[in-house]
This record gives structure tokens, C-alpha cells and sequence, in this order.
């Protein structure tokens, strides 16, 4: 850590973390109803990551945007990440959840091995998930099964590869061309 | 060549004229506001279908940021939403800081929230004046072009930059204001509100106006939330949520503004809040202004920020913490963080994940625009064909966030 927080100014950098981040009961009352959907648990810079098996991605979705006590009504955001070739399982989509009446935001994340990277679709969810999904099929090449279009969205629809994983190359042409 | 390599959408569609007809809206259209290419699936002048196609302006920035240590990001996210490029700044710089824990002075912070609200006014004008110009009212884009270029002097003044300031740095900004910039400031925001007046004498009450915007592309609120629309086009359906107030950042929480909602959900409605949003910015730039106080503008951390040029001259830790970043950048704490703002066109996300090294392992950039564009064929459907023109206005896209 190269920064000294021993600089002690008022209402710097005020409390975004502490205010926006899922409360723990309501992680603890996920845990306790629904255990088999929490992997793992990870509370780090204020945020909350909860780790969910694919296969109940669409329920954990679902449940979190009804749910009185989290109300998560908003996606805002999908995004890939790839953890590099040779680490196992390589792949992960992050779900940003967003609570327009609790103002709270939780992140769920789904863990995919490159042999088999589908994951089920949250567009029945939030209508929104469609072209972030898009988005990181195009980048990534996860696959959401029953996504109602699931075309490339920024790349042409020729484009060999996907671009943002760790082994794409930044630059020369691995190849563009319309064979 | 085969022909099985025609993409299914560039294929010619026969079908006689009475029934359907598909047509191509850009790429070089001048109302797309960019390179947006619309696919029209249309009956007469109706509707059917609108179906964007994007990814013309797409340059790879997030494949870029993971081979730029973090500084050296700063200057990509200029070039997103290049209306904003402060806005674009301060989520970028602020993930960096939240993943590095660093606490910035009141000053740094103070001037951010001045900057960024100048920037939206900014950013508003060419938002009005390019959305006037479309439904046929061009003295209007002189008027704010006029405005804004007032605003960008004072972004030069500060940053050096107009359209690309990079002012915003991790851990405070690149220098502090240049003398005599508070006095500039003060002038434009005194005459600000007389502009404003102009801007609805000259189009707020004009008929053909609002007929062109009343009642077009109407959202409900359950919609907008449900397709993730922010900013002024969710407040346009009358969604009272704001990131500055929701999940407060940079100080924004000491400041007293409203937060201006419409509950029409059509694009006078999205017209009036961002009208009305004018007025706010204005706001809280004269409270910032006041707020002011001398003191540092950059964080005490000599591993991340640059020194001064005098300290470098001085001060043998200090050209040697100088040389360390600029050659070798700073390691930054393992861990990921998405950090939410409320940019001009709505919420601007930042994901940053970090494998402990001197440049980012993934940046992931969650543009307001890229989620509003994807509303559009469910406003569109139903319209006539040039009512899209107003429609698209009304979402304020940019296309160099929406591609990246």
C-alpha cells in the first residue's frame, strides 16, 4: 500500500462504500435460505461479491430483484473478465446489481472453465442484460443460453476470436478477413 | 467469393413495396449523431422495427487499458464520451483511488465537483443545441455553441485540453487552478442564467416544438428501470434517482441541489429535465465556487503522485519517487471495484480489477449511453420515421462511449 492514510480530513471520500453496498444480513439471510447459490462470499473496498454457481444464476437474479429486503430492480451493469489461459476456471461474469429504492448495489459473479463456457441467460430478468450480454459474448465468447439474439454487437459479424481474452493479441492482424 | 458469405443482414430482401420496406438509417446520417446505423423495418412512414447497429467507432479501449499502467489510462478515458471527458476522468481515477485507498483533500475534491458540473452544462449544450438542430431549429445550436465554447475556455484555462483535459489525476489533479480563474468562473456563471432564459425563449415555447417532442417515444418508469435507462432519461419517467445523491461521491453530498424529475416519460419530458438540469449544475457550480479553500490539491501519497516540478529540483526522494512512476507506475492492491457516477448522460460505471501490478488486469466501462441507445427500438416502434430523429436526440447518445 503506497498511500499514508494518516492524512485525517473531514468527509473525504465520504462513505459511497458503507452506503452502497448490500447490507451483511441480507447476505446472511441469502446464506441461510438459499445456500446452495452462495459459493463464496467477498467483502473487500466496501463492496459485496457474491459468487454464485451458474445454474442458479437466474434464480439468485430473480429472487434479489423481488426480494423486499434487497430490491434489485436495476442491472447496471454485465461485464466479462478473463483471468488468463492458464488459470482454472478461467472466465467470469459480473452481475452489478442496483436497488433504485434502497440505493444499495451488490456483485454477483459466475466462475466458467474454458471447455465449456455457457451460461443461462438473465434477459427474462432485466430486459437490459440484452446487449450487455451481447457485449460479452462478443468480447469474451460466453455463451447465454436462450438469449433471444445473441449476435456480436461491437465486431464485425466475421471477426475471428474474441478480443478481450488475455491470449487475443493487442496489436498486428490476427486476422480480419472475410473468407 | 461465395455468396454464403454475405452477412444475413446486408442480404437483399425481396418483397414488393405495399407491404414492408427495410431501410438503412446512417451510418453517415447526420441526425445518428455519429456513426449509429439503424436498421428501419418500415410500414409507409410507420415503424415496424428499429434495430441499431454499432461497433463503427469501436477502437479497443478496454484491450488498451490493460497494457497501459494506470496514469497512463487517464487519457483514453478522454476519448469516450468526448462530451464529457471529465465526467469520464473522475470514474476512471476515482476506481483507482478507491482500489488504492487513498484520501483526497477537500480542495481536489471542491474543484472535481466544479469542473464536472461546468462539464455537464457543457455537455447539455450540445445536447440541446444538436437536438434543436435535428427537429429543425438551428439558431438554437449557435446560442449554446456560444455558451459552451465559454465553458471550454475555462476547461483550457485549467487543464490545458479543451475537448481532451485529462485534468483529473489518481490521487487529486494534474495541477490546481491557474490565477485569475476564479474570476472567470464567477463571470460566466453570473451571465449562465440569462442564457438559459434565451434557450426557452427560443424553443420551450415554440409550437412546432412541441409538437414534434410531446407524447413521442413515451417509456413508463417500470420500463426504464427494467431496461436500465440513468440519468436524465430515467428522471424523464419520472424515476427520482440520482447517483449524486444515491450513492454520493466527491463530496457531492454537502451540496444542496434538486434533483428535477418529469413524469411524461416522452422526449419533452427528457427536454425539460435537462433543462431544468441546467439550472441545477449552474447551482452547484456557484456553491463549489464559494466553497473553495486554499490548500493541496493532491493527495500525500509520494508513491503515486507525481511530485512537483520545484520538489523534483530540491528533493532527491522526490525525483526518485518521479522517476519510479513514470518508468515503472505503481503497484496497485489486488481486488476489484465498479464505481458508479452520474456522468451527463447517466450512470457511468467503472469496473476495475486488479492483480496487484502497475497496470489493471481488466477495465470494463459501463457507458450511460450504450444502455440508453438499447431502449431505442422499444421507443421507436409505433413512430413515424421522423420522429426517431427526435427520439434519438432525446437519448443524448454519444457514440464514442457507446463503441469504446
Amino acid at each position: 500500500m503506497p498511500s499514508e492514510p494518516e492524512k485525517i480530513a473531514p468527509s473525504t471520500e465520504p462513505s459511497p462504500s458503507s452506503e452502497s453496498t448490500a447490507p451483511s444480513p441480507l447476505v446472511a439471510a441469502l446464506q441461510h435460505e438459499h445456500p446452495q447459490w452462495i459459493s463464496e462470499v467477498i467483502n473487500a473496498f466496501g463492496e459485496t461479491t457474491i459468487v454464485v454457481p451458474r445454474e442458479h444464476i437466474v434464480e439468485a437474479c430473480s429472487f434479489l430483484k423481488t426480494s423486499p429486503e434487497s430490491r434489485f430492480d436495476f442491472l447496471a451493469d454485465i461485464c466479462g473478465a478473463d483471468r488468463g489461459p492458464e488459470e482454472e476456471p478461467r472466465f467470469e461474469v459480473n452481475y452489478h446489481l442496483f436497488s433504485t429504492t434502497k440505493y444499495h448495489r451488490i456483485r454477483l459473479k459466475v466462475l466458467l472453465n474454458e471447455d465449456d463456457v455457457h451460461v443461462p441467460t438473465v434477459t427474462s430478468v432485466w430486459r437490459t442484460a440484452n446487449w450487455h450480454e451481447r457485449e460479452t459474448f462478443d468480447m469474451y465468447g460466453v455463451i447465454f443460453d436462450g438469449h433471444p439474439d445473441l449476435r456480436r454487437i461491437l465486431l464485425p459479424d466475421d471477426w475471428q476470436g474474441h478480443a478481450l481474452r488475455k491470449d487475443f493479441p493487442l496489436r498486428g492482424y490476427e486476422p480480419y478477413s472475410l473468407k | 467469393m461465395s455468396s454464403a458469405t454475405i452477412p444475413p443482414q446486408f442480404e437483399i430482401v425481396d418483397r414488393p413495396l405495399d407491404t414492408q420496406m427495410t431501410i438503412s438509417m446512417g451510418p453517415q446520417h447526420p441526425s445518428t449523431h455519429g456513426v449509429l446505423r439503424l436498421e428501419l423495418v418500415l410500414d409507409g412512414e410507420l415503424v415496424v422495427k428499429a434495430t441499431p447497429d454499432i461497433g463503427y467507432l469501436h477502437t479497443g479501449m478496454e484491450k488498451l487499458f490493460e497494457y497501459k499502467k494506470y496514469q497512463q489510462g487517464i487519457v483514453i478515458t478522454d476519448r469516450m464520451d468526448y462530451l464529457n471527458p471529465l465526467g469520464n476522468n473522475l470514474a476512471y481515477v476515482m476506481a483507482a483511488e478507491k482500489l488504492l485507498g487513498l484520501e483526497i483533500p477537500e480542495r481536489a475534491l471542491t474543484i472535481r465537483v466544479l469542473m464536472c458540473e461546468l462539464q455537464r452544462i457543457a455537455s447539455h449544450l450540445v445536447w440541446l443545441g444538436t437536438h434543436a438542430l435535428d427537429i429543425g431549429a438551428m439558431t438554437v445550436f449557435f446560442y449554446c455553441f456560444r455558451e459552451r465554447e465559454k465553458i471550454l475556455n475555462l476547461i483550457e484555462a485549467a487543464s490545458g485540453g479543451r475537448l481532451t483535459p485529462s485534468y483529473f489525476r489518481i490521487g487529486g489533479l494534474m495541477m490546481d487552478l491557474p490565477a485569475g480563474f476564479e474570476n472567470r468562473c464567477k463571470q460566466f456563471l453570473n451571465d449562465f442564467p440569462q442564457a438559459v432564459e434565451e434557450f426557452h425563449k427560443l424553443l420551450t415555447g415554440n409550437k412546432i416544438f412541441q409538437r414534434r417532442t410531446q407524447g413521442i417515444g413515451r417509456i413508463s418508469a417500470e420500463d426504464a428501470i427494467d431496461w436500465g435507462l440513468s440519468g436524465p432519461c430515467l428522471r424523464g419517467s419520472g424515476v427520482n434517482l440520482d447517483i449524486r445523491r444515491a450513492n454520493p461521491y466527491s463530496s457531492y453530498e454537502q451540496y444542496d441541489f434538486e434533483v428535477p424529475t418529469e413524469p411524461d416519460g416522452d422526449v419533452w419530458a427528457r427536454y425539460m429535465v435537462r433543462m431544468r438540469e441546467l439550472k441545477e449544475s449552474h447551482k452547484i457550480s456557484v456553491q463549489a465556487l464559494s466553497r473553495l479553500q486554499p490548500g493541496p490539491v493532491k493527495a500525500d501519497a509520494p508513491k503515486v503522485v507525481l511530485p512537483d516540478r520545484e520538489a523534483m529540483k530540491s528533493h532527491m526522494d522526490a525525483l526518485i519517487h518521479h522517476f519510479l512512476i513514470v518508468t515503472e507506475g505503481f503497484d496497485v492492491p489486488a481486488g476489484e471495484v465498479y464505481l458508479p457516477i452520474e456522468a451527463s448522460k447517466g450512470e457511468l460505471g467503472v469496473y476495475m480489477k486488479s492483480d496487484g501490478g502497475a497496470k489493471p488486469n481488466r477495465v470494463h466501462v459501463r457507458g450511460p449511453s450504450f444502455v440508453n441507445l438499447s431502449v431505442l427500438p422499444v421507443m421507436s416502434e409505433g413512430e413515424m420515421v421522423a420522429d426517431i430523429v427526435a427520439i434519438i436526440g432525446s437519448l443524448d447518445i454519444v457514440l464514442g462511449e457507446i463503441d469504446r
